[in-house]
């Protein structure tokens, strides 16, 4: 009788020393997240100050009792936000499309035709993948200075596109289609490029969703080449413009409209993250990087 | 050559001349020009051939401060950013309820642009004329002197930039670290359990090791992300990084390359190839201590 009570109490304290553990890890949880959140709060409420309210507020108030929206006025208007938005756009859809474009044709040759030092070119194209970018933008600096593509999308696109990583991705996911179906629609006389079109691309339809949408977000964030390779304004993508907007925009003390050109920029990509959290995340976790 | 074989290349072309001119050459011609000494970028010619570049490099006051806050970011960053995700992970798998709103929230960062939410940061820690910043107000709260952290002194820019550069990193750590302890076998768990082994000896003993590999893993790309830091400096103290002396190594590279300070092709070349030994001799280290610890 006293050994099962001992048991009881016994259990109790375990449990209740579990549930504190639980307590403690949601509380620890619950600080990142606010560390995560904080500063997206931050920058959504300060776009919603009015300038005058914003700088006649020496200790920083968590809310606003007036919020306006002269702000994202200012962002449109007195800098050229939506041709920076506009441009990115461009950027980022035109790149992607080519990447994908070209890669699923490479990764189909690798994945399905038969040609000789197939394996060889593979095994270079991995170790393409080594290569830091870092060493080779020096060299593309230099070509597309010669070449007279600075302030054009053309230079901006080019150099971008090709990603090994979404080639090799491409590829792991075209050998799963069955080979018996290559054979049934080449006895039906269907060409490559068709049965590439109507079977392949079908099939692998997640995998290239996948890769679309992480180019997407790399190129909506690309700072570094296109600070290289363009200085005329017409031409500059959202990093760019903010770093402008950030060292001549508003005037250094224009913070509510800062913040409302942040918001902007940053709204697109969470949709899209939103939109397709499970993809995004199971695509970097596949091996994406960040930078 | 077959018709099958013309048709592969022809799959090929595209990636090949793309991959041929913006990548291969590239790292050829990078070589070429960090050996090439008086490079005239506007005549593209230069006077001999040596070790000139590097040694300017290694001699410019600038490169050696680059190097110094590199190196402090990367030896600061790198375990506090690991250790973290390691702990958030754990604590996120070992609940339920809420875990998947945590894990989205947590991805955030991941997918914002740098330079914009680094303007974020920048306005919380900076102390200005109107205003002492956010986190001044907490540092006062707490009895504290409050610091300009943007345009202050050397360690406060340090701090915030770390803090920056941890906050943008964790999403991959922690996704990756959060899919790493799934795929631990449960059964190893359920055995501990009859044995009663205790909550940190099952850390310690089971789950440690069972995601050592991805820890590794982690550590090493987290070394090579944390040497190329730039645009997060760039986003909190504005593209003259040398004058707010919070250059990085591949910021240096860049400035060499263009900008006020630009135009030197060369200086750039040797810096980055400065860089990259550097980074592939911590590898090589680091591959070497884990494959000796795995060994023990």
């Amino acid at each position: 009788m006293t050994s099962h009570k001992d048991y009881e109490t016994m259990q109790r304290a375990a449990r209740r020393k579990s549930g504190l553990l639980q307590a403690l890890t949601y509380l620890g949880l619950s600080i990142w997240a606010v560390v995560v959140l904080f500063p997206f709060y931050w920058m959504v409420l300060t776009s919603l100050k009015s300038y005058g309210a914003y700088n006649s507020e020496h200790t920083p108030v968590f809310f606003t009792l007036s919020p306006t929206l002269e702000n994202y006025e200012n962002a449109f208007t007195a800098v050229p936000l939506g041709g920076y938005l506009l441009n990115t756009l461009i950027f980022a859809v035109a790149t992607t499309a080519i990447m994908v474009v070209v890669s699923t044709l490479a990764a189909y040759a690798f994945a399905r035709l038969k040609f000789r030092g197939k394996n060889l070119l593979f095994g270079l194209f991995l170790s393409m993948m080594m290569i830091p970018s870092e060493l080779v933008v020096i060299t593309n600096f230099v070509t597309i200075t010669n070449w007279d593509m600075r302030n054009s999308f053309p230079g901006l696109i080019l150099p971008s596109i090709t990603s090994v990583f979404y080639i090799y991705l491409l590829k792991e996911s075209f050998e799963q289609v069955p080979d018996e179906l290559y054979r049934a629609a080449k006895v039906d006389g269907t060409s490559d490029l068709k049965y590439l079109w109507k079977v392949m691309i079908p099939i692998c339809r997640p995998t290239i969703v996948t890769i679309t949408i992480l180019k997407l977000i790399e190129c909506w964030n690309s700072y570094v080449w296109p600070r290289l390779i363009t200085d005329d304004q017409a031409y500059f993508l959202v990093s760019n413009g903010i770093q402008e907007i950030r060292e001549n925009g508003f005037g250094r003390e224009n913070v509510p409209a800062m913040m409302a050109a942040v918001v902007v920029i940053s709204v697109p990509l969470i949709l899209l993250f939103l939109a397709f959290r499970n993809k995004i995340m199971e695509g970097v976790s596949r091996g994406g990087m960040k930078g | 050559m077959d018709r099958n074989s013309k048709k592969a290349w022809l799959y090929l072309l595209p990636s090949l001349i793309l991959l041929g001119l913006f990548l291969v050459y590239p790292l050829i011609d990078v070589f070429v020009y960090s050996f090439e000494e008086c490079f005239n970028f506007a005549s593209q010619t230069y006077e001999g051939v040596g070790l000139y570049n590097y040694l300017y490099v290694l001699h410019d006051p600038y490169f050696l401060q680059a190097v110094e806050n590199t190196f402090v970011l990367v030896i600061i960053t790198v375990p506090v950013s690991t250790g973290l995700a390691l702990l958030i992970s754990t604590g996120l798998s070992s609940i339920q309820p809420l875990r998947n709103l945590f894990q989205t929230v947590y991805f955030l960062p991941y997918v914002t642009n740098t330079l914009a939410v680094g303007l974020v940061f920048m306005v919380l820690f900076q102390k200005t004329e109107y205003t002492d910043g956010l986190i001044n107000l907490v540092i006062q709260l707490f009895g504290g002197e409050s610091i300009d952290f943007i345009n202050g002194p050397h360690w406060a820019k340090m701090f915030v930039l770390c803090f920056y550069t941890v906050w943008v990193v964790m999403p991959f750590k922690i996704l990756v670290l959060t899919s790493a302890l799934a795929s631990v076998n449960p059964d190893y768990y359920k055995a501990a359990r009859v044995d009663g082994t205790s909550r940190t000896r099952i850390f310690f003993r089971i789950t440690l090791p069972m995601i050592s590999p991805m820890l590794v893993y982690l550590v090493i790309t987290g070394f090579i992300g944390a040497f190329k830091a730039y645009s997060d400096a760039v986003a909190l103290f504005g593209t003259d990084l040398n004058a707010a002396g919070m250059n990085t190594i591949v910021g240096y590279v860049y400035d060499m390359l263009y900008g006020d300070s630009g135009g030197y092709p060369s200086y750039a070349s040797a810096a980055a190839i400065i860089l990259f030994v550097i980074v592939l001799t911590i590898t090589c280290i680091n591959l070497l201590v884990t494959r000796k610890q795995v060994r023990e």
